[in-house]
């Protein structure tokens, strides 16, 4: 028995991409469906598509600045508790500030020269531990069947919601180790059986060289630190996945927490949330998230103008973290003892109507009072 | 090999696309800078997406869903995720009017 298995709680559905679930998600219509869409005039869309080099330099520029500021006081306090609070903001910009760069720029929507893209998606797959083609392709499948259990990789908080792993996880302490296991095993067996699901064959060489690669330059570090019989190489590259996480948690998981599944519209299984300027730089916008998923191709800068646009249509976004957090926690409480259960988001007047299956498919329990909260 | 006539040069804005269908297929016109047009199959070859929701730039076409690039004058795909080319027509302007050349 797996120390994982020891941690999670059972009962829920199937959130692997072999099992019952992905042959019903298929059946149902669900599996590459048309999405619901927010109806945008065209000239908007295209100004709001519109790309430059200029905000992700000055933006991606200042996260790297920051880096080399913090680290080099790390490295100069080492020894003192000075070192501490470099370490600490050196951590956050690391653990949780290379998400979004990796997001953005895998996107290609950062920059507006491709190989600027290219460059920072690659640096920071291989800060956050991950496997820059593997990731590349489950963040496309998250896109395509965002929220459908058995298709989409990228579903954090499953039903029931397993609240130890992520209590666990605000310093990385099974995600770190289950990413390097992760890397270790396509360098060595290969892929798994999950993602050759939604990796191509024409791609999974390339994934099995670049997760040998990564571990190539993790185990220099852990000579390095050996060597010097010292943690700060450890500290510097590689752990601040773990001790920095903790911010992304807290921003990322209201994505699309607590809210519904199996369904084909963003305003219902995606979540909005309004942040300050330092979070929203930290996390380039991505707290605008619904708007994200609906028109994945407008740029990070671009979002809170796009949210402009759209709200009319869109649930109220979460004023807050902390009240998107007052929303969730209660749900995810609820969801332990029923695993149905989920936020059901309120469209305001006017709105679209809610696409919640395909066309030609009955909808299932979805808007059934007994099983929607809020 | 009909040739179509599909709309006025006006009705689309430079660097950008339009959406049009013909016995049952569509495709997409893609205009760059003046009267240099192009005209491509309407869905891309990763999931069948339409382009025309899409981003015109640098003579590339990406896709609205997962960005996936192509050349709009050959049809090549350029990165993940599309491998597949699109297919390509010909177009050209005459006294206004955009005129794709259909299989």
């Amino acid at each position: 028995m797996s120390f994982l298995s020891l941690i999670t709680i059972k009962g829920g559905r199937d959130y692997s991409l072999t099992g019952s679930e992905t042959a019903q998600a298929e059946q149902n219509g669900l599996a590459n469906a048309e999405w619901y869409k927010t109806p945008i005039d065209r000239k908007t869309l295209k100004a709001l598509m519109k790309r430059s080099d200029g905000p992700a330099l000055r933006n991606i520029g200042l996260w790297l600045a920051l880096l080399a500021v913090t680290a080099a006081g790390a490295i100069v306090f080492w020894g003192t508790w000075w070192t501490v609070p470099f370490l600490l903001v050196y951590g956050v910009l690391y653990g949780t500030g290379s998400d979004s760069r990796w997001h953005e720029c895998g996107h290609g929507t950062a920059f507006r020269s491709r190989w600027m893209n290219s460059l920072i998606y690659e640096l920071a797959s291989f800060m956050m531990v991950r496997n820059s083609v593997v990731w590349r392709w489950s963040h496309t499948r998250h896109h395509t069947d965002t929220i459908i259990v058995g298709k989409d990789p990228e579903i954090s908080s499953m039903r029931p919601p397993q609240m130890i792993v992520m209590a666990l996880n605000v310093f990385g302490i099974v995600a770190l180790p289950q990413s390097l296991f992760a890397l270790a095993r396509q360098a060595s067996v290969g892929l798994s059986a999950d993602e050759r699901q939604y990796v191509p064959e024409p791609e999974q060489a390339r994934a099995i060289w670049t997760a040998r690669a990564h571990i190539l330059i993790y185990a220099g570090t852990l000579a390095w630190a050996v060597m010097s019989a010292s943690l700060l190489p450890l500290l510097l590259i590689g752990l601040p996945r773990a001790y920095g996480i903790w911010l992304l948690l807290l921003m990322g998981l209201p994505q699309h927490a607590g809210l519904d599944e199996d369904v084909l519209d963003h305003r219902l299984n995606s979540r909005t949330v309004i942040m300050n300027p330092v979070l929203r730089f930290i996390y380039m916008n991505m707290n605008y998230h619904i708007e994200h998923h609906m028109f994945p191709m407008v740029p990070f800068y671009a979002l809170p103008t796009l949210h402009e646009a759209v709200k009319h249509d869109l649930p109220p976004p979460s004023p807050s973290l902390f009240a998107a957090w007052k929303d969730i926690i209660p749900a995810f409480f609820r969801q332990l003892k029923d695993p149905h259960y989920f936020i059901k988001q309120t469209l305001p007047p006017g709105a679209g109507a809610p696409l919640l299956s395909p066309p030609t498919v009955p909808p299932s329990d979805h808007g059934d009072p007994a099983h929607a909260g809020h | 090999m009909p040739d179509i006539d599909v709309c006025a040069l006006d009705d689309i804005d430079e660097e950008d696309v339009l959406r049009f269908d013909h016995a049952d297929k569509t495709y997409v016109l893609i205009r760059m800078y003046g009267d240099e047009v192009y005209c491509t199959d309407g869905l891309c070859t990763h999931e069948q997406v339409h382009l025309c929701d899409g981003l015109v730039m640098d003579h590339v076409i990406e896709c609205p869903k997962h960005n996936g690039r192509f050349d709009v004058r050959t049809g090549k795909a350029l990165a993940a995720p599309v491998y597949d080319h699109l297919k390509t027509y010909p177009a050209k302007v005459e006294n206004g009017r955009v005129i794709v050349t259909l299989d």
